[in-house]
């Protein structure tokens, strides 16, 4: 009987691999594969603009010009300032809207689907929009300015993503027991202290799981400041990954610009790991 | 505290979030001349020269047939891949499944911008630059995790003797997964079919980096590199903003239930 069983297991087994290969070497193929290009290259000197150089192995030297380079500062700088006022902003906004469709309304399911349009469309739309309404007759004014051009981004960006907030604490907020308010509520809580004391720390697990996914969105943000600003004027509203795609496909400067890329990876990476460790928790949203 | 009070503000936020959508709607149905000068969210008059030129002058149908072609081809290759895989670590037993299925968490989490370069290489390599398959293939690094994690979810749902109903009967694994559990999942199967198209319809930045020529823009792409010559088209880039959300914005009314269910199921991608 048990060698029967493990023949039939070892069937199983062969049979799992077969169904999950092709999915699984087309993610090796372009995904994982090319990571590991980047990394390599961002060991070299690689400049297609001076094609006769070659490409010689140069160790950490292009990460420590990234180290070394004011730009560079800034836009982490930037990168850092965008993560957390919009991931501050869209959780706050978000946890209110999501509070607001968890009641009894009537007509929740459109109030939900018109919640959930400005998420749908393209971020580069989005930006569009909102530098649309920003631009002003007599010459772009917000958008000369090196501070007052950050409102329309983070205003462009918190309108398109705080409807998924909302969703993920919505999701949250729907897996809380109901009895609790109404027992909290016969010791005579009021809907303050319910908050309070219920509804956010049974909330913290998909808080924790929206702001670290966001944070991780956030910190490689590209399309809506590549499309509002530029990063302009100047560099002063550019984030590392524009930075990284300008050093690559402006300059040709790909072993300099892959440093900057495998520096955004590693980020992710880091909080792609809290992410999934979140997700792993048994307490979590999901 | 009244009850009528958090109702109101939860409308307020909603009509708040629709509110630059009426306006961009208003101001892409007048005249360019109303854009800016003494801007009124009411429009006095409605003409649709704005979308007439986005498709006489702009062939704006180019890159719609551009984004339809690459979004639909990169969710059919996603699905289909990813249902197999996502059944094998959701329903079969073996090893390593656990550390397969963060990994492929891991990777949907990769920034672009890390993998975008050499990708170019590559497609110039393979001469795919500005073809469809020289989006398609690159799409697959986010569709294809995408895919298989919101999948996994579903197939988890099911219960656990349906197969071995199958198996009794003597169907094989193959026959088991088309014709008893892609039926019962189809809800999340079309759910993942949405938010993958809608994750590939929206892409940006592999577009602008593997398409050199309007001829192969995606829909995203165009409306970006949209200046005019001399000054910005405004009325035109509002009209295709416009053109743009349609699918996208139906595909959210129709199917609001479904991608919910999906985004909360999976819990995944922004």
């Amino acid at each position: 009987m048990p060698q029967r069983m493990s023949i039939a297991e070892s069937r199983e087994v062969r049979m799992a691999w077969l169904f999950a290969a092709p999915a699984l070497l087309a993610i090796a193929l372009v995904a994982a594969f090319p990571v590991l290009w980047t990394f390599w290259e961002s060991l070299h000197r690689h400049d297609l603009r001076l094609p006769w150089l070659g490409r010689p192995f140069v160790g950490l030297s292009n990460y420590r010009e990234a180290f070394t380079d004011a730009r560079a500062w800034s836009a982490i700088a930037h990168t850092l300032f965008f993560t957390a006022t919009t991931v501050s902003a869209e959780l706050a906004l978000g946890l209110a809207l999501a509070l607001g469709l968890n009641r009894p309304l009537r007509a929740r399911g459109p109030l939900r689907a018109a919640a959930l349009l400005p998420w749908a469309m393209p971020t580069v739309v989005a930006a569009l929009i909102w530098r649309f309404m920003f631009e002003s007759p007599g010459g772009s004014s917000w958008f000369v300015d090196p501070l007052a051009a950050w409102v329309p981004i983070v205003l462009a960006d918190v309108w398109k993503m705080m409807p998924f907030v909302a969703l993920l604490l919505l999701a949250g907020l729907q897996n809380i027991d109901h009895s609790m308010y109404e027992a909290a509520a016969l010791d005579g809580a009021g809907p303050v202290r319910q908050f309070a004391f219920i509804t956010l720390p049974l909330l913290r697990p998909a808080i924790a799981a929206a702001v670290v996914f966001r944070s991780l969105d956030a910190f490689r943000v590209f399309d809506v400041i590549y499309v509002m600003t530029g990063g302009g004027p100047g560099t002063a509203t550019e984030p590392i990954s524009l930075y990284a795609f300008t050093a690559l496909f402006r300059d040709l400067r790909f072993g300099f610009g892959s440093a900057l890329a495998m520096m955004v990876f590693f980020v992710s990476f880091f909080l792609a790991l809290a992410w999934i460790r979140l997700l792993a928790t048994p307490e979590s949203v999901t | 505290m009244r009850r009528w009070l958090p109702t109101f503000a939860t409308w307020l936020l909603v009509g708040a979030g629709l509110f630059p959508l009426y306006w961009v709607v208003a101001a892409s149905l007048g005249p360019e001349s109303s854009l800016f000068e003494g801007r009124s969210v009411i429009p006095s008059v409605i003409v649709f020269d704005h979308y007439r030129a986005l498709f006489d002058e702009r062939d704006f149908l180019i890159p719609i047939r551009n984004s339809l072609i690459v979004a639909s081809a990169t969710t059919l290759l996603a699905v289909t891949a990813g249902s197999l895989c996502a059944y094998a670590l959701a329903r079969l037993r073996f090893r390593g499944k656990t550390t397969i299925l963060a990994a492929v968490l891991a990777i949907s989490m990769f920034p672009q911008v890390a993998i975008v370069s050499p990708l170019f290489l590559a497609l110039r390599a393979a001469g795919l630059i500005n073809t469809y398959p020289g989006l398609i293939l690159p799409y697959l690094t986010f569709a294809m995790p995408l895919s298989i994690w919101l999948l996994v979810g579903f197939f988890r749902q099911l219960p656990d003797d349906i197969e071995e109903a199958g198996l009794i009967d003597g169907a094989s694994r193959i026959r088991t997964f088309w014709e008893i559990v892609v039926p019962l999942s189809w809800p999340g199967v079309t759910a993942t079919a949405i938010l993958t198209f809608l994750y590939s319809w929206n892409e940006f930045l592999f577009a602008l980096s593997f398409t050199l020529e309007p001829e192969r823009y995606t829909v995203p792409v165009a409306i970006a590199l949209f200046r005019g010559q001399y000054q910005v088209a405004w009325g035109q880039i509002l009209a295709a903003a416009i053109v743009a959300t349609i699918p996208v914005a139906l595909l959210v009314l129709i199917a609001q239930r479904r991608i919910v269910g999906g985004l909360t199921a999976g819990a995944v991608k922004g």
